[in-house]
């Protein structure tokens, strides 16, 4: 991999949650780039240590947390080894966040002006007028209707899609290098999570910031990320690019994600689940973690971890399976033929809302 | 903003009513007359008196009667102190318990905000431990105890204050102290209770994502969040200083409203039991319609102004 495109290097990252039961190993070895100007999507399901490898990039883990190896590197410094002095200059000027629900996200008694422009008056010194004036700009370009007129209301006085339109605009207002969107769409309904969507892909090109956006929704990935990265408990399993990690998955857990997911011709069968639930990383199981649950393990993945296999130059995946001595198997024929209605139907979508444009959000004033 | 604060005062003139009421006829349920102790006056010197001061007539004229009195602004004349109106009695006397109740309330409350922010901040250590031990004694421990205990140590065997006097301020500090426990341990616990809260909120997260430091996350974001429920108890507080006063102001000698309501309950000073009462439900209300207007000032989701719909 290129050094020079990597603006975010994290490697062998660990990290543990001390509690009264003991270690919870909540991210285990996990190493990924993140390159200047690109989509980063983190897959996996609920517990499988995405938002806690944000957090620690983000310096802002429970105090509970400790990370017992590995560093992050940004622009050639590693972040772990930050005092919190000077993590706090690097927080929402080079690296900015925007969180899962905008309903409890911003700060109740302040006005939304204010809560805009105070990364400005933190990090710029900027006084509080010509700040006030800059997060007016901001909110118009994050498409807040009357922005003039609305600087001075309180959230509550926002609907759930505006109010997320503003977090977008606190987290923006820097210019920071890299935006990490931690489920920024789950809390919204889904015509406004399409706008949210496009207003993220269109802002991205305009202050060209690269952005790790996580998910548990491959829906959403298709649309937004440039490469993807699965997680399951605590690892990363597979990554590859967007095309390569829908039509060309090699990581069984991958499979089950790709055919846990509704499309529009999923019809009255039942929807596939994965069956089972993640491991207790308290006690992490020997070998590969998703064994119990794939129905393709083999006997080496109960004994021994697999390594990363090398599909192509951009696409690697965690499974005994792409071992030369492995036996053939071919995924399901099902999934395979998903993956191709999913490409084209995928395909079509976007061209309707290219033809259509966004929809109009509608804004409700108290 | 006008029509409310005009139904507020419509309904603080209601509820004074309704004491003026109740209390008229339970302090007639009192045992003993005003003349109880006065052993020497013969019965005619007795009916005399009775007769003069209307207390011949029965209850329910005399209620009318003190009812129509109060309208006017008449409070009537002290029975214990004669030719004093109970209105001047009270006027002379209030300063000293105001400046007394006041210094509690603001000393208390800023001092328990500032203990109740550390406990949350600190949560889980020693110095959240202290704050919840320092709350619980200051909450449990009666006014009237601390006062006796602060007298004798701080007092007598240190001599730093006087012990039972009044003249400057010097002669507050002891009964602020003892009245101000209270409302310190009542809001450094709510303040801790509600911040560990806060602190743990999704706002507040972004707050610090955007690079705040620790104490520009507390001071710009969660203090003022913390605060808002505090305001709800800032009622029950005064009546805690109120009750509170009548006790400590016996203790330290000091010449307020509250000692004089203690000796006119025991005297049967009719009058004076009658305005006290009026003045300090009076007190309480313009603290719960004051509670209630900083409400809206705090929490823009409660303004009074009309902006909702």
């Amino acid at each position: 991999m290129d050094n020079d495109k990597n603006i975010l290097e994290v490697r062998d990252l660990q990290v543990d949650f001390k509690t009264y039961a003991g270690d919870v190993k909540a991210i285990r070895n996990v190493s990924f780039d993140l390159r200047k100007g690109e989509t980063l999507a983190i897959v996996g399901e609920s517990g499988s240590g995405k938002s806690v490898t944000t957090r620690t990039i983000m310096g802002l883990n429970a105090n509970n947390a400790d990370i017992a190896s590995g560093t992050i590197k940004y622009k050639g410094e590693d972040l772990l080894k930050k005092s919190e002095a000077d993590m706090e200059k690097i927080r929402g000027q080079d690296i900015a966040e925007i969180f899962q629900d905008p309903m409890t996200s911003l700060d109740p008694t302040m006005k939304i002006g204010r809560q805009i422009a105070e990364p400005l008056m933190i990090h710029k010194g900027m006084k509080k007028e010509k700040a006030l004036a800059q997060a007016l700009e901001m909110m118009k370009l994050v498409g807040i209707t009357d922005a003039e007129n609305r600087i001075n209301d309180y959230p509550h006085q926002f609907s759930g899609g505006m109010r997320q339109r503003i977090v977008i605009a606190i987290a923006l207002i820097n210019y920071p290098e890299i935006l990490i969107a931690d489920e920024p769409t789950t809390a919204l309904d889904v015509t406004i999570q399409a706008q949210i969507l496009n207003l993220m892909k269109e802002l991205q090109d305009k202050i060209s910031t690269s952005i790790i956006f996580i998910t548990h929704d491959l829906g959403v990935v298709a649309g937004m990320a440039d490469r993807v990265a699965v997680m399951y408990a605590g690892k990363i399993v597979e990554y590859g690019t967007v095309d390569e990690i829908f039509y060309n998955p090699k990581h069984p857990y991958t499979w089950g994600l790709l055919s846990s997911m509704p499309t529009l011709d999923t019809g009255g069968d039942e929807l596939p689940s994965i069956p089972g639930t993640p491991p207790d990383l308290l006690d992490p199981p020997k070998g590969d973690a998703f064994a119990a649950r794939n129905a393709y393990a083999l006997k080496i993945d109960t004994e021994k971890e697999p390594p990363f296999f090398k599909v192509s130059d951009t696409h690697y995946a965690a499974t005994w399976l792409l071992h030369p001595d492995a036996p053939k198997v071919t995924p399901p024929e099902q999934i395979v033929e998903r993956q191709k209605q999913y490409a084209t139907m995928h395909k079509e979508l976007l061209a309707q809302q290219r033809t259509q444009g966004p929809v109009e959000e509608e804004e409700e004033k108290q | 903003m006008a029509k409310y604060l005009a139904k507020r005062i419509f309904y603080l003139i209601l509820t004074l009513f309704i004491v003026i009421t109740v209390t008229f006829f339970l302090m007639k349920l009192l045992p003993g007359t005003p003349l109880t102790n006065q052993a020497k006056l013969s019965k005619s010197q007795i009916a005399l008196i009775y007769e003069q001061y209307g207390l011949n007539k029965p209850v329910w004229q005399q209620y009318l009667l003190y009812l129509a009195g109060a309208v006017k602004g008449n409070f009537g004349t002290s029975f214990q102190f004669s030719d004093q109106p109970v209105s001047y009695l009270i006027s002379s006397r209030i300063g000293p318990s105001l400046q007394i109740g006041l210094q509690a309330m603001v000393v208390g409350v800023i001092i328990g905000i500032i203990i109740g922010a550390f406990g949350a901040m600190k949560q889980n250590t020693w110095v959240d431990s202290t704050t919840t031990v320092v709350s619980i004694l200051g909450i449990s421990i009666p006014s009237f105890v601390l006062a006796v205990l602060l007298q004798y140590y701080l007092g007598l065997k240190a001599g730093w204050f006087p012990i039972a006097e009044w003249g400057g301020f010097i002669y507050t500090v002891l009964p602020t102290l003892a009245l101000g426990a209270q409302p310190l341990a009542e809001s450094a616990r709510f303040v801790r209770t509600e911040m560990v809260d806060v602190l743990s909120s999704d706002y507040i997260e972004l707050a610090k994502a955007k690079g705040l430091s620790k104490t520009g996350v507390i001071f710009h974001h969660a203090l003022r969040n913390s605060l808002i429920p505090l305001i709800t108890i800032v009622g029950p507080l005064a009546v805690n200083i109120m009750t509170g006063s009548m006790v400590v102001e016996n203790i330290f000698s000091i010449p307020g409203i509250g000692e004089q309501f203690v000796k006119s309950v025991l005297t049967n000073d009719y009058p004076t039991i009658m305005g006290l009462t009026i003045v300090y439900s009076f007190m309480l209300c313009v603290v719960l319609l004051f509670t209630d207007i900083l409400y809206g000032i705090v929490d823009p989701r409660i303004r009074l102004t009309g902006k909702a719909n």
